[in-house]
């Protein structure tokens, strides 16, 4: 125990204190680096908490891909003058005590907590078997709280069409641009040979999602990320906005979501109701086609708008 | 362990509440956009943390956690990026559309014939 | 053998520290972006080479340990890539 409540200790103070540097820092481009470290220590966190899953998402999504997309725009940190004004003493006090309330009351739940801790795990439990999968989160995503899970795919792709929709008038229907001018020879190296095991390590991590730590969210994020590198290296071009193919990719998966979720209210008597014994194939279906298209809207969404003066 | 009432879970939540503080106080009081999403995602990384010390709590059969917010809180990682996203090319679109020409940064590759259409919208800004 | 087995990963896994204790203290110590880079480009080989080949006699099986391994080839990988150019942007920097 000793030990280990060294390390948890150590982690937290490590953690505080880059948290604490990412918002004193005057470098954005430092801070967003700090930001990216931050998302590796918090997922050992997730760890430490029994939550293996999450620390998978939060390495992938939360520190890599939140990250990547903060870089994207750390060039415009000074942009502005009225954005640069310095609040005044008095209110920076004002704000810290409020700020460290939320904190305090916060801290509070968490040092007192209701004498019967509130689960949902036996219930997870007892269901398991129906469900026909081994991992009680990906059972949650896809078979308790379906509903959740189809609603966030939509969420990601309003996103992208907000995204889509600031492209400056007259690129509209464009490719974004990812490449550089002049692709370093040890990038281009890394795509040619990365992407092809990166996309064998993202169907794998969906495909162990069903029994072990594991999902399409962590899969198809790696999916993205090889894409993005493609795209980086300059080995193949962003598609364009326009492109049919794109945005087929886009709604497969909510789609076949859709479908079955519809199809639940005369098979199964409501919807998203998976018939008996129909769980497992139906789950894979789904996951199979929401594995291409949150591929694909992490991808366009990290790629971002085509810029003023890109032509379609 | 049911005993103690300050474990290792305590100790990770009140590292999720500090978190939240710290992205506040960011979040409010720094000017730059950028740095208030960074701060905002700090603030998301504390409300997961909380949620997920949470979850540890419900460890009930057999399971490390109550794998149902353990699974909401995959759910929020994504949309906190899919709105960090959005907020990413607002800002850069603002800022774009603010300082015509001359954008540091990415935009910066960008030659100024693309606001051909838009002669007033310089002057309009400055 | 379980003896031996556990003897031999905490001496590689120690080693594997030591290596990343020396790339840290390398990181904020050296003078200029190209030795730390040096520093750092040995503790992610080495001291996760180490770490890797001590926990091998721990896996579970055949698999666990081609996974391990294949990991530890992919931040070769990752690492190379990534510390060439950084390398290249410096070089840029230097001459402009």
């Amino acid at each position: 125990m000793t030990e280990t409540a060294f390390f948890d200790t150590l982690l937290v103070v490590t953690m505080i204190g880059l948290a604490i540097w990412m918002i004193v820092v005057r470098d954005v481009f430092a801070a967003i680096i700090g930001f990216m470290a931050f998302g590796l220590l918090l997922s050992l966190v997730w760890l430490r908490i029994e939550a293996p899953d999450v620390g998978l998402t939060e390495i992938a999504v939360g520190g890599g891909a939140t990250g990547v997309m903060l870089l994207r725009a750390r060039g415009l940190a000074s942009a502005g003058d009225a954005m640069n004004a310095v609040p005044s003493v008095p209110f920076r006090v004002l704000v810290g005590v409020l700020a460290g309330a939320v904190a305090l009351f916060l801290g509070a739940l968490v040092v007192f907590p209701p004498a019967v801790a509130p689960t949902l795990a036996p219930l997870a439990a007892e269901h398991l078997a129906s469900t026909g999968v081994g991992n009680p989160i990906t059972a949650v995503l896809m078979a308790y709280r379906a509903f959740d899970t189809f609603l966030e795919t939509v969420v990601v792709l309003l996103a992208l069409i907000g995204v889509w929709s600031l492209t400056p008038d007259g690129a509209w229907g464009a490719r974004p641009r990812v490449a550089s001018a002049d692709v370093p020879a040890p990038l281009l190296l890394l795509a040619q040979w990365l992407v092809p095991l990166g996309i064998v390590i993202g169907i794998y991590i969906t495909w162990v999602g069903a029994d072990e730590p594991g999902g399409k969210f962590q899969g198809a994020t790696i999916l993205a990320a090889m894409w993005m590198l493609v795209m980086m290296a300059g080995l193949r071009s962003a598609p364009a906005l326009s492109s049919r193919r794109l945005r087929i990719a886009l709604v497969v998966g909510p789609a076949i979501f859709i479908a079955i979720g519809v199809s639940g209210f005369h098979f199964a008597g409501a919807f998203l109701a998976y018939p008996d014994g129909l769980a497992k194939p139906l789950i894979l279906a789904i996951e199979a086609g929401l594995l291409i298209s949150i591929a694909a809207m992490l991808g366009m969404l990290l790629a971002g708008p085509p810029l003023e003066g890109d032509r379609p | 362990m049911t005993g103690a009432t300050f474990d290792t879970a305590t100790l990770y939540g009140l590292c999720g509440a500090a978190l939240v503080g710290i992205g506040l106080f960011g979040l409010v009081l720094d000017p730059k956009p950028i740095r208030k999403i960074l701060a905002f995602n700090l603030v998301g990384a504390g409300v997961f943390l909380v949620f997920g010390v949470i979850a540890r709590r419900g460890a009930a059969a057999g399971f490390g956690g109550d794998p149902v917010p353990q699974a909401l809180v995959i759910t929020g990682i994504v949309v906190a990026f899919s709105a960090t996203a959005l907020a990413v090319t607002l800002v850069q679109r603002l800022s774009s559309a603010a300082t015509d020409a001359g954008q540091p940064g990415q935009a910066a590759s960008v030659p100024p014939k693309g606001e051909t259409g838009t002669p007033g919208q310089g002057d309009a800004a400055s | 053998m379980s003896l031996l087995a556990d003897l031999f990963t905490v001496a590689a896994v120690t080693l594997g520290l030591v290596f990343f204790v020396a790339g840290t203290v390398g990181i904020i110590r050296f003078p200029d972006s190209l030795s730390r880079l040096h520093a750092l480009t040995k503790a992610d080989n080495l001291g996760l080479g180490f770490i890797v080949l001590g926990l091998l006699p721990q896996c579970a099986g055949v698999f666990d340990a081609l996974k391990l391994l294949f990991i530890w080839l992919l931040v070769q990988f990752a690492g190379a890539t990534g510390a060439q150019l950084v390398a290249r942007v410096l070089r840029r920097e230097e001459r402009p």
